[in-house]
């Protein structure tokens, strides 16, 4: 039996709403395997080579190049095998947003937030829209409204292709209220077994499924639905990417998240100087006798001893969602990256506390360079578990940075100066760097934080070990 | 002020009394206000305090009085009118729409007219169907007019002055199964702009007013032997509507059953759910249920009218169904 999938607008990103396809690199007929790069989106922030997460036959291409879409929308189908006979997959397919996931502001599951204060419903439809997207089997959740204030109307379900399966029976009630806590909590409703009359599905319904374990997704698939009405609707717009739109938008895009970080996150902030001597004079040993290209910088020494650091305290390494911390299955280390036009990006390295060195400083060499081409894959622009932020080369001494939600710490260094420095009761000049921590205080207290440091220095004075 | 038992009707005698003493520009008018004590006794005594210069009876015209009570307001003076029930209020609808409600917009903001017109209203003493009927509804409908409902002994003594300070008409609707009750009522002032939660649960909103409110709580106690904890919204005001009141107790229990005292039909309870459904729909995990009087003229026989009207188990099988779907 053949399955249709289809491949989506990924997000590629907490901060992204809509994407164009600048390139398709698959055609109809072509065979693709899951994880085979299959198309290039135009992001806000970059280009960036996105994945297929199905293995199959490109059945059709439903987007052209150049349009803008919302993230979501379907952009191929592709027929495929069944999924028993692909291998398994370990883990659930990262990036795919199959489903928009609201945070509540105040995400308090028994006792939902004051009407008056903001909320981030499901997507807004009409009942009678609702229904018609059950009928035709259509998630409501993956369509894009084009109504007023994003409201999904009856076109955009028509529009949009039925997946394979219904998710709900035709004939399922769900309250106003259940619908939106499933949303909330990242249940599918064909897992909640409704009590109210005629089989209806209920807010306590719901709970109870999310709390039997019907969710909550993993973290790599949440998603931030807040977005203010104004700009859903502006990206339904088809212009050409013109490079002061990007820069525009992606100021945009980090002003959400950067103001979503504040608004929620009560950070804790702490800092420690380094004494970089041994490690310095370890890698100076080491990059003598290596051709430039294989040299080894300090930025990969203190991108591995946070990224090792992480691998310690766990408690640093994963994302805060629904009132609750959820670690990181591996750390995924996001690196900030400032771009040439202005913006900035925090792909992820991935499992970088277990890369050797050298790949760690081959990795981000690759890293940056494809981030400032603008060819970055869609599993670094999303999974990223801790970030790291080096504003050294700017001549900055100490970063007290904003965490990039839904992570739960941020890591700063600074330039690496020489500096007095008292060792053993003498003063000398030594190499310093100013190491700093912004953490999630709902995740972790400042001792926490404070161990995380402490390694990151006992890690950088024994560089051998890295 | 001491806290002396009391009836809702004494209470309400108490607050014109206390505004003829205040303010010389408060009279009160209406049919047998005076010799007579009014028919259900809530101006007793005030003819021989007052005076017939205060204390006017009026000929049994609701138009001409209303009318004269327009008249008067514009004139600088400060009226009370009572109009014996809602019933025949509607002689006096012209007066009230086209004139209270209406002269400060058609004059351009130069004519505001502060009357104050109290009215009987609702049915339970089988008084047949043309004293009987709860049209608070329409005067809620008008632009230009203040409704209040006082439920409660503080609200019967305590919302007159306030609705005399009112530069435009406010009327007040007293359930006329109301006047007997009696209890010790906390001093005021109260608002007139404000419902209030007169009982918090987090299952489910049972929201009422007027007469209804009792009915509402008496159905709250009901549940709470059920475990079934109900919020008691009563309305107080019904226009222009404390939506906020409605929508945060919504928000917070997520079910709404609106207990009516009219018909069901283009009703206040058909305002407050759509007021529901428009700002609280994401908050509803189970249809709105209200609990109205039968679609039909009050009848007269008692069992009847029982039938008829909102009813305490009534409401709790309301709530029952709102819990339960």
């Amino acid at each position: 039996m053949n399955e249709r999938a289809e491949f989506v607008m990924p997000s590629l990103g907490a901060d992204m709403e809509s994407g164009a396809v600048a390139e398709w690199l698959v055609k109809p007929g072509d065979r693709v395997r899951k994880g085979d790069v299959i198309a290039v989106i135009d992001t806000d922030k970059a280009t960036i080579e996105v994945e297929s997460f199905h293995t199959g036959t490109v059945e059709s291409l439903l987007v052209g190049t150049g349009r803008r879409v919302p993230v979501g929308t379907a952009l191929a189908v592709i027929v495929g095998i069944p999924p028993a006979a692909e291998p398994v997959s370990p883990e659930p397919a990262p990036a795919q947003p199959l489903r928009k996931r609201a945070r509540p502001r105040r995400p308090t599951p028994a006792r939902l937030p004051a009407p008056g204060a903001p909320h981030v419903p499901s997507p807004v439809a009409s009942p009678l829209v609702r229904h018609l997207a059950e009928q035709r089997g259509v998630d409501i959740a993956r369509v894009r409204g084009t109504g007023p204030q994003g409201r999904v109307t009856r076109a955009d379900v028509e529009h949009v292709e039925p997946s394979p399966q219904a998710k709900v029976s035709p004939q399922a009630k769900v309250s106003p209220l259940a619908r939106r806590l499933a949303a909330q909590f990242g249940v599918d409703l064909a897992d909640v077994h409704g009590t109210g009359r005629a089989g209806a599905i209920r807010a306590q319904d719901v709970r109870e499924a999310a709390e039997r374990g019907a969710g909550p997704r993993p973290p790599e698939a949440v998603e931030e639905a807040t977005r203010p009405p104004a700009e859903q609707a502006e990206a339904r717009a088809v212009p050409e990417a013109d490079l002061e739109r990007r820069r525009e938008a992606m100021r945009q895009a980090i002003a959400r998240a950067m103001a979503r970080s504040k608004r929620e996150i009560p950070h804790y902030y702490l800092s420690a100087t380094v004494d970089l001597t041994g490690a310095l004079a370890w890698l100076r040993e080491r990059n003598r006798d290596l051709p430039v290209s294989r040299r080894l910088l300090p930025a990969a020494l203190l991108l591995k001893a946070a990224a090792r650091a992480a691998a310690e305290v766990p408690r640093l390494n994963g994302f805060w969602i629904d009132d609750a911390f959820v670690p990181g299955k591996a750390v995924h280390l996001g690196v900030a990256i400032s771009l040439k036009g202005g913006g900035l990006i925090a792909p992820a390295l991935h499992d970088a506390a277990r890369l050797a060195i050298e790949d760690l400083m081959a990795a981000l060499k690759d890293l940056v360079s494809r981030a400032r081409t603008g060819r970055l894959r869609g599993a670094e622009m999303t999974e990223a578990t801790i970030t790291v932020t080096n504003l050294g080369d700017q001549g900055v001494e100490a970063v007290h940075g904003v965490i990039y939600p839904p992570q739960v710490a941020l890591v700063g260094f600074g330039k690496i100066l020489d500096r007095p420095w008292a060792v053993d009761g003498l003063l000398g000049v030594r190499p310093l760097v100013t190491v700093t921590l912004a953490a999630d205080h709902r995740a972790t207290d400042g001792y926490t934080g404070g161990r995380f440091l402490g390694i990151v220095d006992r890690l950088l004075n024994q560089p051998e070990t890295l | 002020m001491s806290a002396a038992t009391t009836t809702y009707r004494e209470a309400m005698r108490e607050a014109i009394r206390e505004a003829l003493r205040r303010d010389d520009r408060v009279f009160l008018m209406g049919e047998d206000v005076g010799a007579y004590g009014g028919c259900f006794a809530v101006s007793l005594g005030l003819l021989e305090e007052f005076g017939p210069e205060r204390i006017r009876d009026t000929p049994l015209s609701e138009a001409a009085f209303v009318g004269a009570g327009i008249g008067a307001a514009l004139g600088g003076m400060r009226p009370i009118v009572e109009i014996m029930t809602v019933n025949f209020s509607l002689l006096a609808l012209d007066q009230i729409l086209n004139n209270a409600a209406t002269l400060l917009h058609m004059s351009g903001g130069q004519l505001n007219v502060p009357l104050v017109i109290r009215m009987t209203t609702g049915a339970g003493r089988q008084l047949a169907a043309q004293h009987s009927h709860s049209l608070e509804g329409w005067y809620a409908h008008i632009p230009g007019l203040r409704i209040l409902a006082p439920a409660t002994i503080e609200d019967a003594r305590n919302m007159l002055w306030p609705a005399l300070e009112d530069p435009d008409p406010v009327l007040i609707f007293e359930h006329g199964s109301l006047y007997g009750m009696s209890g010790q009522p906390r001093p005021g002032p109260v608002d007139i702009t404000s419902a209030a939660l007169r009982r918090s649960g987090k299952d489910i909103t049972l929201i009422a007013y007027g007469g209804t409110t009792g009915k509402a709580l008496a159905a709250a106690d009901a549940l709470s032997a059920e475990g079934i904890e109900a919020d008691v919204i009563d309305l107080r005001v019904l226009r222009p509507l404390d939506d906020a009141t409605i929508v945060e107790s919504v928000g917070n229990t997520h079910r709404a059953v609106i207990v009516d005292e009219g018909w069901r039909s283009g009703s206040l309870s058909a305002e407050i759910g759509t007021r529901i459904v428009e700002q609280a729909f994401y908050q509803l995990d189970a249809p709105i249920q209200r609990v109205c009087t039968a679609e039909v003229p009050v009848p007269y026989a008692r069992h009847l009218e029982e039938a008829a009207l909102p009813q305490v188990p009534s409401i709790v099988a309301a709530a029952r169904e709102a819990v339960a779907s």
